[in-house]
Parts: structure tokens; sequence; C-alpha cells
């Protein structure tokens, strides 16, 4: 099967506007006549139920969770980007398209990334209509900031809670939809597997989570907005019920599964702290502007400071290796995500790392504090040279400017950050690979479509800060509604599909009799021994440098783990009630499906791009090393065991933009 | 650290339940309190017992979905956290822990620690939204100057996790700090104002009839808030229903 993305003809600006002029549209009245599931409620799945159901057809939205408002999209801090070019700094949205191409590390698709630039500023005026309170300045104008690897404040906030207050937002546009009867909300359900009908997608069974029940549900179309699969690592910054579960199922039923091995690891999280840890606490990017990231530049100082004999801030300047800053000079510690998390990394291979596990590097605000402090004296009239009043005023701007992210820190790791440096480490955060869609965000199977952070479309090889919720917001809000449309027009005369067929009874079987094998297994180690086996053979060996020996190695001891799996897990309980354990399971099997698709997709991009690096594919001074041969889509086709899985290939042209290499010496 | 803990169990909504006495050594200070749980629930998987369910998702403090009566106090024994971000090192070698669900005729029990909090979506539903379509057609954001105090505030009342700890922790089981929150982020907005009326009267009415209780103005729901919902909220719901009503 070939790949078609179905990009439209035309100059790149017009392909959008042009595309909706173009295709089919459904009378309302028919509307009515069409059923959608979706599944997953975060800001791609919130944000399209609301639409769809607005425009008239019958939704039915499904959750894990208990409430549609608790899916993860609620734990994005930072913010929103959008080329409004409110500051007047020079934005445009060729200029936020660029930035996410050239951000990407040119491995996405050039006019899905120009849409969703296009899109950005309908974004931000949907949100304030519905009453998203974005922080604003004396005037009463939208406030913006500034993240990494962009040169304009393009980004709109809510205090810490962006994510939050979007995720909100979308929620009560559904709310208002759920209250007229055009939602049908299914909380506590999980999809276990998505039914084809005469080549189509027709429906999902799901299991009700409260007594066990498996149900089937029949629809015109399926949209999974179901997010990353970051949690395969066992630790990440996702929350602990992310899974992949649905795309994976979708992928086992013929949907292509593309770029698995893009990760993006987030250079600034609290580091493990022991076995008991279950999952990892991020610390803002934000933090990166005023804290200095080093390690002691000598062993001896290291090993003292493991011992608890010595305390940093007892070494002398001279004696501090500020690597990022000696590094890269032009952009020090402000560098993208992905080149922040691999130096720390190679600090701590050598054997520098500060804490007792050997992974942690230095966040130091002392200088930070002792300039602020500075210039508050200056402005105030007090002594300049008087350090006790200077560190007192220095803290306090520090304690305005990320006096909760302070506070969470202190909390989990019981020391006081204003008096010693923070300690972090990189930490799995998000996936920019995920199922394969064309322009329509369809996927390989007709009738299925994947949104958000599930598709893999537009940050390429990494995605920049704040770029996250515009993606899931717009692909959800503003492009689904019209593309679906397209699609949903061809079954106007299709009528309500049966959940009689012997699709749904196959498919409902195949999945009683997964749970019927999990629960009857009666081995000997829980899912969770499996799991945190599998998040340490994908930490070691698909993390943040890769190479040929261990993706091969990682290969084969993940088949092995998938087949001890299940011949010895042990889940208690039944399938008929509420039992966290099966579902665990359950993901934690398909997590060891994935896992070993990540690690042959990984070994077959033999360059380093973004968030992928092999160790082969580097320059002399240690920086990735794109290679031209390279720059496509590796899209997967299932067919049967990971390692039986066939490559597709989807070129990516750059016709709008020039590939440069990326430096940030 | 050595603990004792003494965990509500509860098969499932109609069954009694009762408090079940478990043993956990080698608790680390700098486990979660939710890790603790985790591997008393290895211990008790490795022993053929049932784990002990209990609701958590993202272990930072926003999803609010974890929801424990610990010693007493929703979220346990300190201030302006979840459980999830409550660590061990609050307690010490030798201690009792008892560990119950949220207590209201409103939130009735699942299983063990787990709660049905729907009555907070439907009270949503009722009216906590701005009746805007998704077209994006809407006038630009700047459109509309918002006082840098209003919008602050708003965002005060916003930051709800929707967690039920005002609930729980009510004398009254009264879900007006979680409902008024709600109605003042709205009701601090120019967007909100058209529906203001309408909006109050029907998440009230919902409220009610959802079978939460009075508010006496103990202020116990904003102490134990997690995210320091202000009392003030509840006042400015109350000025809005008499203002509704009174139109």
């Amino acid at each position: 099967m070939a790949l078609n993305s179905r990009v439209p003809e035309g100059p790149i600006k017009d392909k959008w506007t042009t595309y909706k002029d173009k295709i089919n549209l459904v009378n309302p009245a028919n509307k009515r006549l069409i059923d959608v599931i979706i599944v997953g409620t975060g800001l791609a799945g919130g944000s399209a139920a609301a639409s769809l159901a607005e425009l008239g057809y019958n939704v039915k939205s499904f959750c894990f969770q208990d409430s549609p408002r608790r899916a993860h999209s609620i734990a994005a801090q930072g913010g929103i980007n959008a080329a409004k070019n409110y500051q007047g700094d020079g934005d445009s949205t060729y200029r936020l398209f660029y930035d996410t191409v050239k951000g990407g590390d040119y491995r996405s698709r050039e006019a899905n990334v120009y849409r969703l630039a296009e899109v950005s500023t309908n974004i931000i005026d949907q949100c304030v209509a519905q009453g998203v309170p974005f922080a604003r300045d004396y005037g009463g104008l939208l406030d913006n900031r500034s993240f990494g690897g962009v040169l304009v404040s393009r980004t709109f906030y809510a205090k810490g809670q962006t994510g939050q207050q979007l995720l909100l937002g979308a929620y009560s546009a559904m709310n208002r939809q759920i209250g007229r009867g055009k939602i049908k909300m299914y909380n506590r359900h999980e999809m276990l597997d998505v039914v084809i009908v005469d080549g189509k997608a027709r429906g999902i069974i799901a299991r009700n989570l409260v007594t066990g029940e498996i149900e089937r549900h029949s629809a015109h179309a399926v949209v999974l907005a179901t997010g990353g699969y970051g949690n395969a690592f066992y630790l990440s910054t996702y929350a602990m019920g992310s899974n992949v579960t649905a795309s994976w199922k979708a992928h086992k039923k013929g949907a292509f599964f593309a770029n698995p091995c893009f990760t993006q690891i987030h250079p600034t999280c609290i580091p493990v702290s022991g076995d008991h840890q279950s999952k990892l606490t991020l610390m803002s990017e934000s933090l990166r502007n005023d804290g200095r990231i080093w390690v002691p530049k000598n062993m001896e100082d290291v090993l003292a400071i493991r011992e608890g004999k010595l305390k940093p801030v007892e070494i002398a300047e001279e004696n501090r290796d500020y690597y990022l800053e000696r590094r890269y000079p032009a952009f020090g510690n402000l560098v993208p995500r992905d080149v922040a998390s691999r130096a720390a990394k190679e600090r701590c291979d050598a054997g520098y790392g500060v804490n007792k596990t050997g992974e942690a590097v230095y966040l130091d605000f002392a200088a930070a504090i002792q300039r602020y402090g500075a210039e508050q004296a200056h402005v105030k009239g007090l002594d300049e040279n008087d350090k006790v009043v200077v560190t007192k005023l220095g803290k306090d701007i520090i304690k305005a400017k990320y006096g909760n992210l302070f506070q969470m820190y202190e909390k989990i790791v019981d020391q006081n950050p204003y008096e010693t440096p923070m300690m972090i480490y990189p930490a799995v955060h998000y996936t920019m690979g995920g199922t394969w869609v064309d322009y329509n965000l369809m996927t390989t199977v007709p009738g299925l479509y994947a949104i958000g952070e599930a598709n893999f479309s537009d940050h390429g090889a990494n995605r920049l800060g704040a770029s996250a919720l515009m993606q899931g917001l717009a692909d959800g809000y503003f492009v689904l509604p019209y593309t679906i449309g397209d699609y949903l027009s061809h079954d106007i005369r299709t009528g309500k599909i049966s959940t009689d067929s012997k699709e749904f009874e196959e498919a409902e079987k195949q999945v009683k009799a997964t749970l019927d094998a999990l629960v009857n297994n009666k081995g000997t180690h829980s899912v969770d021994y499996f799991h945190k086996k599998l998040g340490k053979i994908m930490w070691n060996k698909c993390g943040m440098a890769r190479n040929e020996k261990d993706l091969k190695e990682a290969i084969t001891e993940i088949a092995e783990l998938r087949k001890e799996f299940w011949k010895d897990v042990k889940v208690p309980g039944g399938a008929n009630e509420y039992n966290e354990e099966l579902a665990k399971a359950g993901r934690v099997a398909d997590f060891l499906e994935l896992g070993e698709l990540f690690a042959k997709d990984a070994l077959q991009r033999e360059e380093s791009a973004g968030g992928h690096f092999r160790d082969e594919y580097q320059t002399p001074e240690g920086e990735a090393m794109r290679r031209k041969e390279f720059q496509y889509v590796s899209a997967w086709e299932y067919k049967g065991e990971p390692k039986d899985a066939v490559l597709h290939k989807e070129a990516l042209e750059y016709e709008n933009i020039e590939v440069k290499e990326r430096s940030y010496k | 650290m050595k603990l004792t803990l003494k965990i509500w169990r509860q098969k499932s909504a109609s069954d009694k339940g009762k408090l079940v006495d478990y043993k956990v050594d080698d608790v680390s200070s700098d486990m979660s309190f939710l890790e603790m749980l985790d591997v008393l629930n290895q211990d008790l998987i490795d022993k053929n017992e049932e784990p002990i369910a209990f609701d958590h998702d993202c272990r930072e403090g926003i999803c609010g979905m974890c929801s424990m009566y610990i010693n007493g106090r929703a979220h346990g024994p300190d201030t302006s956290i979840t459980v999830c971000q409550l660590h061990m090192r609050s307690f010490k070698d030798g201690d009792t822990i008892y560990i119950e669900p949220w207590r209201a005729s409103a939130f009735p029990v699942i299983k063990d620690l787990i709660v049905d909090r729907s009555a907070f979506d439907r009270i949503q539903q009722a009216g906590g939204f701005i009746s805007v379509n998704t077209s994006g057609n809407t006038q630009d954001a700047n459109g509309t100057l918002i006082s840098k105090h209003a919008a602050d505030t708003a965002m005060d009342a916003a930051t709800c996790i929707g967690c039920g700890a005002c609930v729980a922790t009510c004398k009254n089981s009264s879900a007006m700090l979680f409902v008024g929150a709600k109605v003042s982020q709205y009701a601090l907005l120019p967007q909100g104002q058209i529906e203001a009326a309408d909006r109050v009267r029907n998440m009230v009415a919902q409220m009610d009839l959802e079978g939460f209780g009075n508010c006496t103005n103990t202020g116990a729901c904003e102490i134990e808030c997690p995210k320091g919902i202000s009392l003030d909220n509840i006042a400015r719901m109350n000025r809005e229903l008499m203002k509704a009503n009174l139109n």
C-alpha cells in the first residue's frame, strides 16, 4: 500500500483555504443521522467532541478517567503559541511555521505545519470567548511570554496552569453539548479495540472500568485522541494511566504507526529518588532563563558531595563546570530541550552526576539572586555591596517569578532551592511519533482519525515548547470538523451501524479472550514488575542516545520480556469487576509490543535528528548529524510480531523553507 | 519507617464496608503517600490478596483525581496540596494512619477509596459554560479589554481542580466552594455577563438536586482546598443568585 498524504495542490498559503472551499459538506438534517466516536477527552478529543456536536453530529465520547476534565492535557504548564503578533515583534504565520519546522529538525510535513500556524490565531480568539482567563497586562490586553528556540514573544499563558485552563475551556464546551444531549459521555471506559466493517472503522469495543462489562459501540467514524506513549519508559512526566492501547489496537487493525522513535526527553525534571518512584515531575522550562546548569570540575568534589562531606555552595566558582555555557556560548543555558538533555547525560555518563545515583546536575539560582538583588538595591537606593540586603531582595524577585515551582521542588525533594542549587535530570515528556495520518488527519484505515499527540504530523523529530497545546486545539476545533465532514458526506444514506455484525462479534470475542487470559494466567510477577523492566530497557538502550548494538539488544530483550509477561504475569481479581491491575496489564501488554517497534524504528534511522540521537552519527564536536537520505517519515505496517513490521516511507519535501543545519553555538 | 494503616475497604456501593488494618515496613521518607500505597498493593498482590482501589492519575497535583481522607483531613495533614503531593516525611516511624474515602451522600462509594463525583460534572453541564460555538469566528481576542485585576481574580477562581475536598471536609457536605468558583470565574469576566442570571440559577438548582448541603460559613473548605480557593467565591455566588432572582 502506497502512502498518500493527500496534501492539496497550490501555494502553501492557499492550500487550506482552497481545500475548505472545495470539500463536500453534510447538510444539518443529515448530520443528525451520523454518529461519531471520539476516544480521549484532552485538548484534542475534548475540543473535537464539542465542535462536532455543535455541528449536529451525534457524538459518543470516551475517557478512562472519572471525568473528561482530568485528561493529562491538564498538567501542561507553560503556555500556548499563536502567531498573533500582538507584541509587534515581527511574528507572522510564516515565522511560526518556520520555527516549528526547523525546531522539528526538518522531519515534519510542511503543509500540515503551515495550516497549524494559520489557525493558531483563531485558537486564542476562541478560548477568550469561552472565558479562559489568560494573563493580561495593566492596560487590559493579553500578555505574552517567550519560549525556547524562537526569537519572538508569542506564548499566551494562564499562570503556570495554561493546559488546565484550556482543557477546562474545552470541557465547558463539551458540557454544554452533554447537557443538550448531543454528546453522550462515557467516563471510566477504556477502548480495547476498533471494529472494521467492509474496510471502514465503524465502532469500538470498550470496557466499563467500574463494572468490567464489555460494550459494543458503533459509529460512522472513529477518532482517536488518546495522547502519547511515553509511559513505555515506565518513568515519565505522563499521568499514571496514559497509555498506547487505543493507538496500538488501531495499528493492529491496519493503521500505520509513524516515527515511533521520536520522543522528547525534557531536560529539567526532578531526579529519581529510589526504586519506589512511580512518576517524574517536570520543572518548567522557564527556569532556564535564570538558572545556571553545572557539575563540579573535579572528580574528588563529586565524590565528596555524594558522601555528604561537601555541599555544592562550598565549591569555588573556578571548580565548577557550567557545561552548557562552555559548549554553547551563543545560547548558553537556553539551548533547545534535546540539546540540553544530551549534554546532561554526557556529563553524568562521564561520572560527574551529583546525587547518589549519579544521575543529576545542578540548576543554580545563586547568580540570578545576586544579579536581581543588586538591581533592586540600586532601584531602592540601598547599599549594593551589602550581601545580606542584596540576597534578600534577590530572593524576593525569584520567589515572585518561580515561587510555585520552588515550593513544589521543596515538597518533593525536601531541600530549599533558595539556599542550595536544585538537582535536575532529563525525563521522558512527550512523543512526537504516533499514528500516521494524511492531511485530513485520517489514518491508513478509512474512517479512523488520529488527532493531537496521538498522531505524528506536526512536530517532526522535536517539539518546541508551548506547541503541544496549540496542535491539540487546532486539530480538534478547526481542522477535524472540516476534514471529517468531507468523509462523512458519503455516509448520509448509510443509516445506523448495527453492532450485531460478525465483525463486532469477533472483536468482542477477541477482547474477552485476552482479558480472560490475563486474569487466568496466575503467574508469579505483578504487572508493575514487567512494566519497570521494560522501562529500564527503554531508558538504557532507547533513551537519550542510541546505538546499533544497544538497539539490537533492546529488540531481543523486549521480545523475551513480552514472552515472559504472557507466561508469568499475575493479575489478581476477575474480569467482571473494578480491577485496576487488569486495566494496567492490558496497557503494559501493548507497551511491550510498541517498545520493540520503537527500537526497530530507531535502528533503521541511521542519523541523528531532534530527540533521536545515534552515537554513530554525530559531528566531531558531538552534535547531531542529520542525513539527507533519511528525510522521510517512517510508517510501519503491522504484520504480526513487531519484528515483522513493514516499513513504508513518506518522503518529506521542503519547498517553502531551506533545510539548514541546526546550530546553537 | 514502619507504619500501621487502617484503610476503608468496601467491595461496592451496596457493601457495608469496614476499616481493615495493614502493616507496612520499609517506608522511605522520600516516598509520596501514593507510592507508599503502591508498595502496600504490591505486597498484597504477592500475598494473593486484593489490592486497595484508589483514584489517582497525574500525580503532580493538578488532575484532581486523588481523593482520600487521611487522619481526619481531606488530602492529609499538609495544606495546599493533594494526596499525590503528600510525602511520607510528614509522618514518623510507628504512626497509625487512618485512610478513608470522601464522605458525602452526593459522592457514593464505588469501591474502597474511590467515590463517584459525577454530580460535579452534572452541575457544570447545567450551566458552567459560555454559550459560544467553537467556529473560531469570534471577535479578536484583544477586542474587549479586561482589567488585570478581573483577569487575575477570575484565574484564581478557575484554578479549582474539582477534587471534592471542599465537600468532603464540610460538615454539611456543601458544594458551594466548587460551584462558587465556577460562577465567579464567569461573573468576573465580560464574556460571562450575558448568561449570568441563568447560569447561577441553573447551577445552584442542580447542586441542590444532587443532594449537597448548604453553607454555614465554617470556612473548612477554604482551609482544605488544595488550590486555596477563597470563601469570597461563595459570597459572590450568593450575590449573583440574589441579583438573578431580583431581576
